[in-house]
């Protein structure tokens, strides 16, 4: 198989970045969006754009400089994403705005800048990253858990829209997995959420890497609009 | 440009995107049933023709634009 041109949006670590490195082993050609910090590493042919999702501007210079470089993305892994925890009484308006606008309109300024070219080509992939919060719900998340919902309502939209035309729309949802989100839980909270996994632990950021690339394979042309759980159980099956 | 050299270039345009012979796109064809068009199609459509004549065209406007003619007529007017 001829190597893909790959964006992970939010890669420069966590699950985004274990994802990039995955893309990688395949042999496909990776670019990764970071906001603040790109990730470690000299030499490395992974190509790292500065790009805050909730700027049109920087999302149109990311795929510019992608297109250049490569040509047209071919596989999209909305994958950026932040969290501003709070119960809904202390929950003010700027901190639902800024959550929704990463998570979900993120997805969609780089799902409506990748499309384009995916439609003239007729194939491509687009993978969101949601989470099992989504349609779980999680106290003191209604932000997240909403912009990570919506995500499916775009995601399955996006198929519909566009399997005329080859080009695949899938949601995967993790559930708790080690990444730098999950590192600011408190030691007894970390515990409950153990707890709460059917499988007793939290997942390596690999082992949702290894659902995305799936998703975005040859062997994957006959999914479309698939909410994917990688979760443990938690979820079971939602 | 006059209206003959703009047709050509609109003409250009629809055969390209919509890969269908020359000849199919006359000012009577009707998208969908004559250039066998679906909505994306027409979609990569109005993006191509925006870019190939340098204008914007406001979902608004599309409203009601069935034949080659009205959306030729929507484009000239703007270009």
């Amino acid at each position: 198989m001829s190597e893909r041109v790959v964006l992970v949006t939010g890669g420069s670590r966590g699950i985004g970045l274990a994802t990039a490195r995955r893309f990688q082993e395949l042999g496909d050609r990776v670019a990764v969006t970071y906001r603040s910090k790109p990730p470690d590493g000299e030499d490395d042919p992974l190509l790292c754009l500065r790009c805050d999702v909730t700027s049109q501007s920087d999302v149109d210079e990311a795929f510019a400089t992608v297109e250049e470089r490569w040509g047209p993305v071919e596989v999209l892994v909305a994958n950026a994403g932040v969290t501003r925890d709070g119960l809904l009484l202390r929950m003010n308006e700027q901190a639902w705005s800024e959550v929704l606008d990463a998570n979900l309109t993120g997805a969609y300024r780089v799902a409506r800048r990748a499309a384009g070219s995916m439609v003239r080509s007729r194939r491509g992939r687009i993978v969101f990253v949601s989470s099992v919060v989504a349609l779980l719900g999680g106290a003191g998340q209604a932000n997240y858990a909403a912009a990570k919902a919506g995500l499916v309502g775009l995601g399955r939209s996006l198929a519909r829209e566009l399997a005329s035309r080859g080009v695949t729309v899938n949601v995967v949802a993790p559930g708790p997995v080690a990444t730098d989100m999950l590192a600011s839980v408190s030691g007894d909270r970390m515990e409950e959420i153990r707890a709460a996994v059917p499988l007793g632990r939290i997942a390596a950021p690999e082992e949702v890497a290894a659902a995305i690339t799936y998703l975005a394979s040859p062997e994957a042309a006959f999914v479309t609009g698939a909410v994917l759980p990688v979760d443990g159980g938690l979820g079971m099956g939602h | 440009m006059d209206n003959e050299a703009a047709f050509d270039k609109f003409k250009t345009c629809t055969v390209e995107v919509l890969q269908v012979e020359p000849e199919k796109v006359t000012l009577d064809a009707r998208f969908g049933d004559d250039l066998d068009a679906d909505s994306l199609d027409l979609v990569e459509l109005v993006m191509a023709l925006e870019e190939a004549f340098n204008i914007t065209v406001d979902e608004s406007e599309l409203e009601g634009v069935e034949t080659v003619e009205q959306a030729f007529k929507l484009v000239s007017s703007k270009a």
